[in-house]
């Protein structure tokens, strides 16, 4: 064992990019909960997103189209989610775990017959200047730019829910339909596109997973990424910032474990490969979370 | 302009037609999705529906209906109380594996010792093993408010890394010639769950149906089966009438968990034969399916199991037949829950056309 391999400005660098797709993932289940709707499907839309995205990018060779697909693919499987669960009223927890399994199995037959094949990647940036400040410069400003993309989305979701009158009409529904109802918000349509932009985040960190991260195609290759980041919603108490934290703390244990491995400590590797699993149950434990929104997964039904 | 009113009580009449109703939607769009990737919808569905038990071959596959609906009912009949009283327990599909574990490794301690004995014993230590994994995420539920649903998923991905660890360390055949995977049980007469293999038989389907009966008179005929139905519809009412939600909370992740177990060595200690990597199929997760299309009942769940092991078994026709992909098989179980869900609405809105007014 040689813990000195381990480079710590490496480390923290690969921590960002480990962090990636479930801060997208976790951030799109952010606001869908802001609206008082609970999608446990996340594993079910992240690896559909995930093949979408290398199906559209190894078929035009644009990994930024590819992104686009995930998208897309992703939010077209949670209107799924969202017409059973808004227009029939069917229960919310349920119908998420359906729309894993029915996405697991989607994603299998999509990508049959790219097993193997390598997706076009992005090269990473060099922000000039700022790349080029030593230790900090590596750490943050030399990643793909899909980091970026994700800071950004998390950031604009801040300013989204906190300045914004749509915002307040998205919390405001989330937190009591009924009070929202009465003031005249169209209660299911507010809850459908939130949900609709919650799968096309979904979809943009499980294409990370599969254009970047690992970067190919394989069936049921997320492995509890999109469950991890429903944990990180809780953890982060339905606030943006805190989402971020506990996605880079999420990344740092993966990418900590994967480097005590790759430096041979003397405990199995599948005990390591449990950590990141085993530390979202203790950051459950032991963080007191703050309150859920009001109306969070109860299914809303305008009396005439 | 269609408009939904909320009927008084769930309609009795359409809680057993929306199943059926689901069944036929989930065969029409399995057609069109078989018909798309460039298969006869009818033979496909012919294959997989009916094939298993009324073709030629239909004395082979019939047993193994029984083979693959025990574990599915067994550990769907666990799940049904706790989704009753609103308790999710997602993570069956761990609590299989470490049952299975458990169980197993009860037994290659014994080996090559034959006695009656052992085989309870498995059986004692796979329930045991499912109920402490099955305690986990309930224990932190009561103890930190955890929620139940993230922490038991969480201990599916454990469980998976720790059957890795066992199948390639302690748990590895000494005389395998280095392959990963245990002994074989199912060639160790005191340790194996079969009772006749040819008549596939063996004692997991024997435990489903004891399930089935012993939760049919819980829940309509126990104050226990009360309680948990209370909690399910009102969980203030049910406090009023004295249940404590703590308990139940653990009563029903026990019972899920050690079923779920007992599930996983009766098919790790005859079908499977061996803890391998990979010898659990994702039953915990199919049972939650049937769970739901049985309608949370005894013994609509048994019919359910029944249905759902005719997609697994009429699948693998379809796939050595027809070259149909394993995928779309799993595709077709997550379509048939998208639609029982859907029209579960019939069941408690009566749907009517009526003429937009005035407001």
């Amino acid at each position: 064992m040689d813990l000195s391999a381990i480079n710590p400005i490496l480390l923290l660098a690969s921590l960002m990019v480990a962090a990636t797709p479930i801060m997208l993932a976790a951030i799109g289940e952010l606001v869908v909960e802001r609206a008082g709707v609970l999608n446990l499907g996340v594993e079910g839309m992240m690896i559909t997103g995930a093949v979408c995205g290398f199906v559209v990018a190894v078929n035009t060779g644009s990994p930024w189209l590819g992104f686009l697909g995930a998208a897309v693919g992703g939010a077209l499987l949670s209107l799924i989610f969202g017409v059973l669960t808004q227009v029939l009223l069917s229960n919310q927890v349920a119908t998420g775990l359906a729309l894993t399994l029915f996405g697991l199995g989607l994603s299998a037959l999509m990508g049959q017959g790219y097993i193997g094949v390598r997706a076009p990647g992005f090269t990473d940036l060099h922000i000039p200047l700022l790349a080029d400040i030593p230790v900090i410069g590596p750490i943050v400003f030399q990643h793909d730019p899909m980091v970026y993309v994700g800071l950004g989305i998390v950031a604009a979701v801040w300013a989204f829910l906190t300045y914004s009158r749509a915002g307040l009409i998205l919390r405001a529904v989330g937190e009591n339909h009924e009070a929202a109802h009465a003031l005249g918000y169209h209660v299911v349509r507010v809850r459908l596109l939130a949900i609709m932009f919650g799968g096309g985040c979904a979809g943009l960190g499980g294409a990370y997973l599969s254009l970047v991260r690992v970067p190919q195609w394989t069936e049921g290759m997320t492995a509890g990424a999109g469950w991890i980041a429903l944990a990180i919603v809780v953890f982060a108490s339905w606030r943006p910032w805190r989402l971020l934290l506990g996605a880079y703390l999420f990344g740092g244990v993966t990418v900590l474990q994967l480097n005590l491995q790759a430096a041979g400590v003397a405990v199995p590797v599948e005990y390591l490969s449990m950590s990141p699993y085993l530390a979202t149950i203790a950051v459950l434990v032991i963080m007191r979370t703050g309150r859920a929104p009001g109306s969070l997964a109860q299914s809303f039904h305008a009396s005439r | 302009m269609i408009t939904l009113d909320k009927r008084p009580q769930p309609s009795r009449l359409w809680t057993i037609a929306t199943p059926l109703l689901a069944v036929v939607l989930t065969m029409v769009c399995g057609g069109l999705l078989f018909a798309a990737l460039g298969k006869n919808p009818v033979v496909t569905i012919r294959t997989i529906f009916l094939d298993p038990l009324f073709s030629e071959f239909a004395w082979y596959y019939r047993p193994q209906l029984l083979i693959k609906g025990a574990p599915l009912v067994l550990i769907a009949i666990g799940l049904s109380f706790g989704f009753r009283a609103g308790i999710w327990n997602i993570g069956a599909e761990g609590q299989y594996i470490v049952g299975a574990i458990c169980g197993a490794a009860v037994g290659l301690a014994f080996y090559p010792v034959e006695s009656a004995l052992i085989f309870p014993l498995m059986v004692l230590a796979a329930a045991l093993g499912g109920i402490a994994w099955g305690m986990i995420p309930g224990v932190l539920r009561v103890k930190f408010g955890t929620n139940e649903i993230l922490v038991s998923l969480m201990l599916v991905y454990v469980a998976e890394q720790l059957l890795a660890a066992m199948a390639l360390g302690r748990l590895r055949n000494p005389q395998g010639m280095g392959f990963p995977g245990s002994r074989n049980l199912a060639q160790y007469p005191s340790a194996t769950s079969w009772i006749n293999e040819s008549a596939g038989m063996h004692w997991g389907i024997v435990a489903a149906f004891i399930a089935v009966i012993f939760a049919y008179i819980a829940l309509s005929r126990h104050i226990f089966g009360f309680q948990v139905r209370l909690s399910g519809q009102s969980p203030r009412a049910a406090r009023f009438a004295g249940v404590n939600p703590g308990l139940l909370v653990l009563v029903c992740m026990g019972i899920s968990g050690g079923l779920a177990g007992l599930a996983g060595l009766f098919e790790v200690a005859g079908p499977a034969g061996q803890i391998s990597i990979d010898f659990n199929a994702g039953y915990g997760f199919t049972a939650i399916i049937v769970a739901f299309l049985g309608r949370l009942h005894p013994v609509g769940i048994l019919l359910a199991g029944g249905l759902m092991a005719l997609t697994y078994i009429g699948g693998e026709i379809a796939q050595s037949n027809l070259g149909l992909p394993g995928a779309a098989i799993q595709l077709l179980q997550g379509m048939l829950l998208f639609f029982l869900l859907a029209v579960d609405l019939l069941t408690n809105y009566r749907v009517r056309l009526r003429k937009s007014e005035v407001a």
